[in-house]
């Protein structure tokens, strides 16, 4: 069967583009995923160096750096649009998940190639106007959450908010544009034998992620539409004057605001799944209660949004209401988590660097979790909500859990996307170098908000001096690593060893150990069989 | 010998911290402070002991899902276990990792419910504080003492009193009286601002077009400071709160002063709809705040 799909690779289709065009022009998964990642790389430089500048500003009190505020504001705003929409989103969608479904599922491509190539310039150009948008009149200084009326014509006059607003279209049409396609290719494209509850769970990931994509993204565009209107022509969705109402927005952005969170971190929950499975050497405890997890966390995720909202100014029942409701997700929530420890329990585990991040992420997500659970009960939101408490809580989730499944799915899989292996060592003092940076640069963070410094200040009352200190220090040491990174990324893909088809033996089970090392441009022209595979259970 | 030190040094500093943490009557936030303000109201002592139940069962999850980290990385590296075990399946475990959670959720729902509904409002307020935000200061309006209201702003680093917190020092400060059950009432004439105070356990957002509804009781007299807890534009991290909080009769004497004192202030824009009004309480507002860079309009 191998010497069949190896001509089929070779022959017929000799004709690959080259040069620029095989890239601007790509229809082909893996050259889209590649762009996605690159793109990932470069919009996670340029968020790097915004987060760099607040925490310097931040490292004493007092202004040392930032004396514009508007600038400072500008830069906490597009440091979370860059890392929620040009990071995250590309690397763990557009990059692993063009890369790895259709190779996963025994396709040869995606559904709807061209559309994919769409999506991809889409969101390109998104990040054009997105950067633009910062050099334009101050910048978008309303936090990513862009509140009116702070956002509104009055408060930013400037094109800046448009240009924004018009980034954040672009982003969620090409959003859209992939979760169609995933859905479509994953619905319809499985090898033969392949069937729903024998798909691995990174595709199980990425199917629940593009329903969420397709049901939060249209409600954040008619928001931002509102909010051009309101902005340009004159209407006043937003503001009371005209009968208009702010909180209506921030229903509008939380209700795809929450499903954004498990938009980013359920493709995680799937890239952590496989490198467990595969360096415990043993298929994933209890399979489908992990897949019917991931889609009830995505299901109750849409009807939790207002727990950013407690302090609106909501009457106590809806209140109570949301508090129950944000509790519940922590069970599916810990199925996965003790689902991830079962498999480990008894396996024969190899700790390379993507397991060490797995590891990382399984601890850190329970430590950003449980401070969810406390911010979930609104009755102490109200001493921790809008302090740097939540910013601790949300980075360890997304920053720390989320950035982490990224560094180990790009270990992971790095030997299959370019053909060479990196570096063990490296790799380890990568991760143990980033372990200890992030939790000195967000754990403090906790104390800070307990004791109740507010977020998005550029100054801080001295008292708060200390522990900013610290969270700098860890701040430089993240970047240490950071940098760190991309130095093995560039001696790996330049220099590296070549890497064999499966690196890590017997535990990697899923259909792209069996193609190649690097991916052939086509893969899977005859759909292999999967029916005795056990990939699933 | 060296884990003596350690324990040594460990205890010092856990003493340092809590008597960092059991301060005076100035509230406010103290160096290396790594818990909650000191609480001056029921409602921040309530969210203070729901808060340490909650501690104490995060605190519980954390170590039980590393000390099982532990088990594994010592009992199944690939050394220690050089074959893997096949099992995938175990329904009794999968049942009890489902409803244990949900039974600490239970748990945890009940003082959640609790502290919510009591926090909600006042039962028998004796007096009204109404507040509005302004970018970048507040407005307070004393309805029940003689309707006088006045602004409250930043002290500027180069005017800060002898002893004086840089960044919570305002020019006129609220002032209320002890062991009084008061009800705040607060609104915004431009953007979202978000009245808080760590002591009291209070934080609500100030929003245009809305009046939201908030309450205390303060039961230790002495100053407490807040800031603006909703981000509101370029200095939002200048609007800070100070409230003074004084005796009955001292309340009584200060509020007769302050009805002659603040009569003739003039009273702000009430509506966005004043443009010009705002654009020079924005200027007057940028002028207080050297280093600070208004958008141009
Ligand atoms: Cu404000």
């Amino acid at each position: 069967m191998s010497d069949t799909a190896h001509a089929g690779t070779d022959g017929g289709h000799d004709h690959s583009p080259t040069g620029w065009r095989r890239w601007a022009y790509s229809t082909n998964h893996k050259d889209i995923g590649t762009l996605y990642l690159a793109i990932a790389v470069i919009a996670a430089v340029v968020g790097g160096a915004m987060s760099a500048m607040i925490r310097l500003e931040l490292t004493q009190p007092g202004i040392q750096f930032i004396e514009d505020f508007q600038f400072y504001n500008m830069l906490v705003t597009a440091h979370g649009f860059v890392m929620v929409f040009f990071v995250v989103m590309p690397a763990l969608i557009g990059g692993f998940g063009n890369w790895f479904v259709p190779l996963m599922i025994g396709t040869p491509d995606m559904a709807f190639p061209r559309m994919n190539n769409v999506s991809f310039w889409l969101l390109a150009a998104a990040l054009v106007l997105l950067v633009a948008s910062t050099f334009i009149a101050g910048g978008v200084g309303t936090g990513w959450t862009v509140y009116p009326p702070l956002s509104n014509a009055d408060f930013h006059p400037g094109m800046a908010v448009d240009f924004g607003i018009l980034s954040l279209h672009l982003a969620g049409a090409s959003s859209i544009l992939g979760a169609i396609n995933l859905i479509t290719t994953i619905l319809n494209m499985r090898a033969p034998g392949m069937t729903l509850h024998r798909m691995p769970l990174f595709v199980w990931a990425m199917l629940i992620t593009a329903f969420l994509l397709l049901m939060a993204i249209p409600v954040l565009a008619g928001a931002l539409t509102m909010l051009l209107t309101d902005r340009n022509f004159g209407t006043a969705f937003f503001s009371p004057e005209g009968g208009g109402d702010p909180i209506f927005w921030q229903h509008l952005f939380w209700f795809f605001g929450h499903p954004e969170v498990y938009i980013m971190v359920i493709p995680a929950f799937g890239v952590i799944s496989h490198i467990i499975s595969t360096f415990s050497k043993k298929p994933i405890f209890g399979y489908l209660g992990m897949a019917y997890a991931m889609s009830a966390i995505g299901f109750v995720g849409f009807i939790v949004w207002a727990h950013h909202m407690y302090t609106v100014g909501f009457n106590v029942e809806t209140r109570s209401y949301f508090v129950i409701a944000t509790m519940v997700i922590a069970v599916p929530t810990g199925v996965k988590i003790f689902s991830w420890l079962a498999t480990m329990w008894g396996g024969s585990i190899d700790f390379k660097t993507p397991m060490l991040y797995a590891m990382g992420f399984i601890f850190l997500f329970v430590a950003g979790g449980v401070t969810g659970i406390t911010l979930a009960n609104a009755g102490v939101d109200q001493a921790f909500h809008d302090t740097y408490f939540v910013v601790a809580h949300f980075h360890y989730v997304l920053s720390v859990a989320t950035v982490f499944a990224i560094y180990g799915g790009i270990y992971y899989w790095l030997g299959k996307m370019s053909g060479r292996q990196y570096s063990e060592v490296q790799g380890r003092w990568q991760f143990w170098i980033t372990f200890i940076g992030v939790n000195v640069l967000f754990f403090p963070q906790h104390f800070l908000g307990m004791a109740g410094m507010p977020r998005r200040i550029p100054d801080y009352p001295d008292a708060y001096a200390g522990w900013n200190m610290v969270s700098s220090i860890g701040g430089l040491i993240t970047m240490l690593g950071a940098f760190m990174f991309l130095w093995i990324l560039y001696r790996t893909l330049t220099a590296g060893a070549p890497a064999e088809d499966n690196p890590w033996g017997e535990g990697a089970t899923t259909l792209e150990w069996t193609v190649p090392s690097p991916a052939p441009f086509h893969t899977h022209e005859v759909l292999p069989d999967t029916s005795d595979l056990q990939a699933a259970e | 010998m060296n884990r003596c030190r350690w324990m040594l040094t460990s205890l010092l500093f856990i003493s340092a911290w809590l008597a960092a943490s059991a301060g005076a009557l100035a509230a406010g936030p103290k160096p290396w402070q790594m818990n909650f303000q000191e609480a001056a109201t029921p409602v921040m002592e309530d969210i203070i002991s729901f808060h340490n139940l909650l501690l104490v069962i995060e605190i519980l999850i954390v170590l039980f899902v590393l000390g099982l980290m532990l088990v594994i990385i010592i009992k199944f590296n690939s050394k220690a276990n050089p074959v893997p075990s096949k099992t995938t399946h175990n329904t009794l475990l999968e049942v009890v990792w489902t409803v244990v959670p949900i039974a600490i959720l239970m748990v945890i729902a009940v003082p959640s419910m609790k502290l919510l509904f009591f926090m909600d409002k006042a039962k028998n307020p004796e007096m009204t504080l109404k507040i509005t935000g302004h970018q970048w200061f507040w407005t307070y309006q004393y309805p029940d003492n003689g309707d006088f209201e006045f602004d409250s702003n930043i002290v500027d680093e180069e005017d800060l009193p002898k002893g004086g917190k840089r960044l919570l020092e305002v020019d006129e400060r609220v002032v209320l009286p002890v062991n009084t059950e008061i009800r705040l009432l607060m609104t915004s004439d431009d953007v979202i601002h978000n009245w808080a105070v760590p002591s009291f356990g209070v934080k609500m957002d100030t929003v245009p077009g809305r009046t939201n509804e908030s309450w205390i009781k303060v039961t230790k007299t002495g100053t407490f400071y807040g800031q603006c807890s909703e981000l509101c534009g370029v200095n939002h991290g200048f609007m800070p709160i100070r409230v003074d909080v004084v005796t009955k009769a001292e309340f009584a004497k200060w509020a007769a002063a302050a009805k002659v004192k603040y009569a003739g202030i003039q009273t702000p824009p009430k509506t966005a709809a004043s443009a010009t009004a705002k654009a020079i309480k924005v200027a007057q507002a940028a002028a207080r705040m050297p280093g600070a860079h208004v958008l141009k309009r």
